[in-house]
């Protein structure tokens, strides 16, 4: 079944130019990971070293080796949701978030003027303060 | 009645899907527009013209039947929007971002057409004559970048489209890839058409899903009218560094996003070893108005000195009035923050402005009469980058940025060269042990291996003087950017905050 996907996943990137950024997109999205197994299977399709690979996973911040199934809440900490107060929140947001949601940085989502903001999944959410924080880990 | 609400993902953070819903159930018709800009009014509603902002679903009925409190008057003479010179944001508010329709009517693909006319020879010279230099930071002159490619040898050739905006206090990349796709994707047909490449790329964050949707889709819409030019998005994956040229050629290859020595210029080997245009979205941007009739001539003479044209500038951080704010180059920051700006959202006084993102020197209220133009800046140790002004009021603590900057470049650093890879994370423990103030016995000084390195703690100065010559190594000694302009936010922060860091 896996296998079936990740076949899937590399048949559709068969003509493309420089594949493997999109092909790990893919991959990342459809298994919540890049695991070792399917590095080597990505290698072997691509005719990389299955070091190339792995060196290409373990550099971008998107990629991970193995899955976390919990929802992530995204919160941007970079100068301008800094400004904007953002560090003030991280207290309440790690405390409601506990074991069962990840909070993880992200430098900027472009939405600078109007901080502090989150993204989860692909939804975002801009001039939070710690009730409206709370809320949105408690939900995700 | 139709009501005009952003799609931007800006408004959409702040509840805009929610407010359209709200109108269209009250019976109103509902389009989907770009952005004004006005981020501090968003989620701003349209009603002939009329503006209303920032709206909540309970504001439905009072907008509607004009009883409003939100009312801001006419959009278009709003103090913001009145004194810009929009050129490259000319659509902003105005159009539906994936309307053939709306570009075609506001004059797109005007420049495509009169180009495609024209030689590629007379195309980069009327974009070396509008004066066009690159919007990404670096500044260097487009015509030049583009005569090179095109007398470069071989047959194939790329356009990349540099969309990787990971710098804190930016999103005019963003904001023009959701309003208005279409320019982007006409300024790369004239590019590919100037310098006769096949194949075009966007690159662009993964952080900007909203924006990858909306270029794809406007892609695949204008295939016909840019055929036979292939182009696509490729999508980043959370490397800032890969905003630097090279590392995002690596990243588009498919390999780590890693700096690479220049020469060779990418201009000459680029893409898969192809001659290869880079350009910032605002360059490329700016492309279509210039090939308009008249156009470079219009551009050229806009701007002070050597910085010609406009500078689509966004105000961020603690600002009352932040947002998008095009306008020609020469402005000043005293202008921008105060007068446009309306000072600190908080209501405090303004401590420090940070020009150009993480990379950016902090530059005090004394200097605020600074003209916007790279050489000004240059001259001031500083940089105007990618146009991001970040406001810090009264309560910020400088020394605290300065360490953070040190530590986004250790963590961000693509490892290649040794002052940016070693020499930030240095910079972050002399750093904490300026903060601490203790005499504090560097640990890696201390190891017996560590022949020449004093074996007695340093006091407070010599601390600093060594984070100063530590700052020279690497704006001296990196590879890039990225561990080269490091520097500028920590020594400004030192040099007009010494209390900070005691």
């Amino acid at each position: 079944m896996t296998n079936e996907r990740l076949q899937e996943i590399l048949a559709r990137h068969a003509g493309t130019e420089g594949p493997l950024l999109p092909i790990l997109h893919d991959v990342q999205r459809a298994f919540g990971c890049v695991s070792p197994d399917t590095q080597q299977a990505i290698a072997q399709a691509l005719n990389l070293s299955r070091a190339e690979v792995h060196g290409v996973v373990s550099f971008y911040h998107d990629f991970t080796e193995e899955a976390d199934p919990r929802p992530c809440v995204q919160l941007c900490r970079a100068e301008a949701c800094q400004a904007r107060g953002v560090e003030a929140l991280i207290e309440a947001a790690e405390a409601a978030a506990g074991n069962r949601v990840r909070i993880s940085p992200v430098y900027c989502l472009g939405l600078c003027s109007v901080g502090p903001a989150a993204r989860i999944g692909d939804t975002l959410h801009a001039r939070l303060d710690a009730a409206s924080l709370v809320r949105l880990v408690e939900a995700a | 009645m139709i009501v005009r609400i952003s799609d931007d993902s800006l408004a959409l953070a702040l509840g805009a899907d929610a407010l359209a819903s709200g109108f269209e159930a009250a019976g109103a018709t509902v389009e989907r527009v770009s952005s004004w800009g006005m981020h501090w009014l968003e989620p701003l509603v349209e009603v002939d013209g009329i503006g209303y902002g920032p709206a909540t679903v309970d504001d439905v009925s009072a907008i509607l039947d004009g009883t409003s409190a939100l009312n801001i008057g006419p959009i278009a003479d709003h103090p913001f929007i009145k004194p810009q010179q929009r050129l490259t944001f000319a659509r902003a508010g105005k159009t539906r971002p994936l309307s053939l329709e709306d570009y075609e009517a506001t004059g797109g693909w005007s420049g495509l057409r009169r180009a495609q006319a024209m030689s590629g020879e007379a195309v980069i010279a009327e974009v070396t004559q509008s004066g066009l230099r690159g919007r990404g930071g670096a500044g260097f002159p487009a015509g030049i970048k583009w005569n090179t490619v095109a007398k470069a040898p071989g047959g194939r050739k790329y356009v990349v489209c540099n969309a990787d905006e990971g710098d804190s206090g930016t999103f005019a990349d963003r904001m023009l890839m959701e309003g208005d796709p279409f320019q982007l994707i006409e300024g790369l047909a004239i590019c590919a058409h100037a310098v006769g490449a096949q194949t075009a790329y966007i690159y662009t964050r993964s952080e900007y899903p909203h924006a990858i949707a909306k270029l794809r889709a406007a892609i695949d819409l204008a295939a016909a009218i840019i055929a036979p030019l292939h182009m696509e998005v490729r999508e980043g994956a959370g490397a800032y560094v890969c905003g630097e040229e090279t590392s995002l050629l690596n990243s588009i290859e498919g390999k780590r996003g890693v700096v690479r020595a220049k020469p060779p210029l990418p201009a000459l080997e680029g893409l898969f070893g192809c001659p290869t245009v880079v350009n910032n979205v605002l360059t490329i941007a700016a492309i279509p108005h210039i090939l308009s009739e008249g156009g470079a001539a219009e551009y050229a003479a806009l701007g002070v000195d050597r910085s010609l044209g406009t500078k689509p500038i966004q105000l961020a951080g603690n600002i009352k009035h932040g947002g998008l704010y095009e306008t020609a180059f020469g402005i000043s920051l005293h202008d921008l923050v105060y007068t446009i700006g309306g000072g600190t959202a908080s209501g405090r006084p303004v401590k420090a402005v940070q020009v150009g993102g993480p990379l950016g020197a902090y530059i005090p209220p004394a200097q605020f009469d600074l003209p916007f133009d790279y050489e000004a800046y240059a001259r001031a140790d500083a940089l105007i980058g990618h146009g991001g002004v970040v406001v810090v009021d009264d309560s910020a603590d400088m020394g605290r940025l300065a360490r953070f900057a040190m530590e986004f470049c250790a963590v961000e650093s693509c490892g290649k060269c040794t002052p940016c890879r070693i020499g930030s994370t240095r910079g972050v423990e002399l750093l904490d042990r300026i903060r601490v103030g203790a005499k504090v016995l560097d640990p890696v000084g201390a190891l017996p291996q560590m022949h020449n390195a004093p074996k007695v703690a340093r006091t407070a100065d010599q601390d600093i003087a060594l984070l100063e010559e530590l700052c020279e190594t690497m704006k001296f000694g990196s590879l890039c950017a990225l561990g080269g302009f490091t520097p500028y936010p920590v020594l400004s922060a030192l040099r007009h905050w010494p209390e900070d860091f005691q």
